[in-house]
C-alpha cells in the first residue's frame, strides 16, 4: 500500500521537477500526465493530494516566482520577462503577478537584488504559496 | 570547542539500492558497513575525503515504528525528507554530461549563477543533490 504511494510521489516529484526545470516552456497538463505516467484527471487529483495544490497552480507560481527573481537580479523589460517565463500574454502575467505578490511588477522591482543564495533554494523558498483565492480551487 | 563536521545522515528507503546509485554511479566509497543488531551502520564518502561521511540510515524498527517508517518514505519520495548534498566540482559542464550519460535524473541543467555554474539532480528516491562549479571568490 505505502509502497504504491512512494511509487506514485516519486513519479509526481519528477512532474514537479520538470516544472521547476521548464516553467519557460509551454507545458501542458497532458505533458506532465505522461511524465508521471498516470491519466490527465488522476494525475490532478494525486498532485494535489501530495503537494497541496493543483499542478496548474504550482506552475503559475513558479513562473510568478521566477519573474520576481528576474525583476530584482537584471534589468530586463516587464514585456521581455513575462515572456521568459512562460506567460504568453502581458495582461494574465500582470494580472497574476499582481494575485499572487500583491503589487504589479514595476512596483515589486524597486525592492532591489536578492541575496546569492542558493538558487534550488530560492526556488523551493521564495515561491509564493499563497494565491489569493479559494485555498480548495 | 567543536573542531570538524564528520557524519552528516540521510534517509534512504533501501541501503543497497542507495549503495548502487552512490557508489556505483557517484563515484562514492563506502567507509563503514557494519550490522549490529537490528541496524546497519552504513558510511559513505568520496574518494580522499574521507573524514566527511554520509550515513545512510534506512527508515524502520525498532528505531521507529513501522507507521513512522512508512511516513518518512512518502516524504523522501516526495522530496520532503531533507536529504540535501551540496557537491563542488572544477567543471560543472563535464561532470554534468558524465552523469547524465551515466542515467542519473537531472533536474536542472547547468546555469551560470553569480556564485558560478551548478545543476540539480536526485537520488533514486527523491533526496536532493546539488553539483557546483563556484567562482573564485
Amino acid at each position: 500500500m505505502s509502497r504504491a504511494v512512494e511509487e506514485s510521489n516519486r513519479r509526481l516529484l519528477r512532474a514537479r521537477d520538470a516544472m521547476d526545470r521548464a516553467y519557460a516552456e509551454p507545458l501542458d497538463i497532458p505533458t506532465l500526465a505522461r511524465i508521471a505516467y498516470c491519466s490527465e484527471a488522476h494525475f490532478i487529483r494525486t498532485f494535489r493530494a501530495a503537494f497541496g495544490e493543483t499542478p496548474n497552480r504550482y506552475l503559475q507560481r513558479r513562473r510568478v516566482e521566477r519573474a520576481m527573481f528576474l525583476l530584482r537580479s537584471t534589468d530586463r523589460s516587464v514585456t521581455d520577462i513575462c515572456m521568459a517565463v512562460g506567460f504568453s500574454s502581458l495582461g494574465t502575467f500582470s494580472r497574476v503577478f499582481r494575485d499572487v505578490v500583491g503589487e504589479p511588477p514595476s512596483v515589486y522591482r524597486r525592492r532591489g537584488p536578492l541575496p546569492p543564495v542558493p538558487s534550488c533554494f530560492a526556488m523551493a523558498w521564495l515561491r509564493p504559496s499563497s494565491f489569493g483565492e479559494a485555498p480548495g480551487e | 570547542m567543536l573542531k570538524s563536521l564528520t557524519i552528516t545522515q540521510m534517509y534512504v528507503p533501501d541501503q543497497d539500492e542507495a549503495l548502487d546509485f552512490y557508489v556505483g554511479k557517484l563515484g562514492f566509497e563506502v567507509t563503514n558497513d557494519m550490522e549490529f543488531g537490528p541496524m546497519r551502520w552504513l558510511t559513505i564518502a568520496l574518494p580522499g575525503q574521507h573524514d566527511r561521511a554520509v550515513l545512510l540510515e534506512q527508515a524502520g524498527p525498532p528505531s521507529m515504528s513501522d507507521e513512522t517508517a512508512s511516513q518518512v518514505r512518502e516524504l523522501i519520495s516526495k522530496g520532503a525528507a531533507g536529504g540535501h548534498l551540496f557537491f563542488q566540482t572544477d567543471d560543472a559542464w563535464k561532470t554534468h554530461a558524465e552523469l547524465k550519460e551515466r542515467g542519473l535524473e537531472i533536474t536542472e541543467e547547468p546555469v551560470d549563477r553569480g556564485y558560478g555554474v551548478d545543476f540539480g539532480l536526485r537520488d533514486p528516491f527523491g533526496n536532493h543533490l546539488r553539483v557546483a562549479q563556484m567562482n573564485p571568490r
